[in-house]
């Protein structure tokens, strides 16, 4: 990474002086602070109304949480202010914790809706989650079957609970972050060795190749 | 996309893949680099994998480059 690191002061004024007035005292950090988390808020309806599509939430709900996202990345930013190593232009930096607030935001609000169902297991919905078409369903029920065998036998309680609301309930990563009270990185590795593991039961038994591919 | 190449997809795993922790931590180095179509995947194949890999942190690399594509800096 070393040669991509670039001292802030090479980044030209903007990233260099960013850090130093945030830093400072007095008016001069007031007018950054409020600098900054002007362009924040727009960064963050940029990004929320790029999500909207994806997202159940009308028009104030959208700017409400692009608001709340911009403010808690605001705080983020100031506390962190010390990890800024001029790798980046400063707004590239600060523009991340834009996006992991917009996105807890948005796991949150899942986690609020009345239809997410975090543990029911709804299998007849796997293969729908996976694009299965009905019509072919003699050639992948066994594939499926085995699959579920895997989950049952294979996986730790754990494991299977993530499984079960992440594929099966189609529930969001980020909402089942707040749900089991952790975070991205460990439910993430926690399906990974989930997968792993699956993936392994099904080369095992035939329905998968080793190199990944399906065994006809 | 059908059923067995959605399933194989989602049951692949990367070794390389650095994890959700490391990829933030480095996602403006990344996005930057990305951004200016210098060859990232090659330098941080570790961070390639795991951005193909986990939705959320794809979603925050997206997000990423679209707001420095709509913010001249």
């Amino acid at each position: 990474m070393r040669e991509h690191v670039t001292a802030a002061a090479e980044l030209g004024g903007e990233s260099a002086e960013w850090p130093r007035a945030l830093a400072g005292t007095g008016p001069r950090r007031e007018e950054a602070l409020a600098r900054l988390h002007e362009l924040l808020v727009r960064i963050a309806r940029g990004e929320v109304a790029r999500r909207s599509p994806r997202l159940q939430l009308t028009g104030p709900e959208l700017d409400d949480l692009a608001y709340q996202a911009a403010a808690d990345a605001l705080v983020a930013i100031t506390s962190k202010l010390g990890q800024f190593r001029g790798e980046s232009r400063f707004t590239t930096w600060a523009y991340k914790f834009v996006m992991f607030e917009v996105s807890a935001k948005v796991g949150r609000h899942f986690w609020r809706h009345p239809g997410v169902r975090l543990d029911a297991e709804e299998w007849e919905r796997l293969p729908d989650r996976f694009g299965f078409d009905p019509a072919q369903e003699a050639e992948w029920r066994d594939l499926l079957a085995a699959l579920r065998r895997a989950v049952d036998e294979e996986l730790t309680a754990r494991q299977r609970r993530v499984f079960v609301a992440i594929v099966l309930n189609a529930v969001p990563l980020d909402t089942l972050v707040i749900e089991l009270g952790t975070n991205r990185n460990a439910i993430y590795k926690t399906l990974f060795d989930a997968r792993r593991k699956l993936r392994a039961a099904l080369a095992a038994n035939g329905y998968v190749g080793d190199d990944g591919g399906r065994r006809s | 996309m059908n059923g067995w190449s959605a399933l194989d997809r989602f049951l692949r795993t990367d070794p390389r893949d650095v994890g959700c922790a490391q990829a933030m931590e480095m996602l403006h180095i990344y996005a930057e680099m990305a951004a200016v179509g210098a060859p990232v995947e090659e330098r941080y194949p570790g961070a390639a994998a795991h951005l193909r890999a986990c939705g959320p942190c794809g979603e925050d690399f997206e997000g990423l480059l679209t707001a420095m594509r709509g913010k001249a800096h």
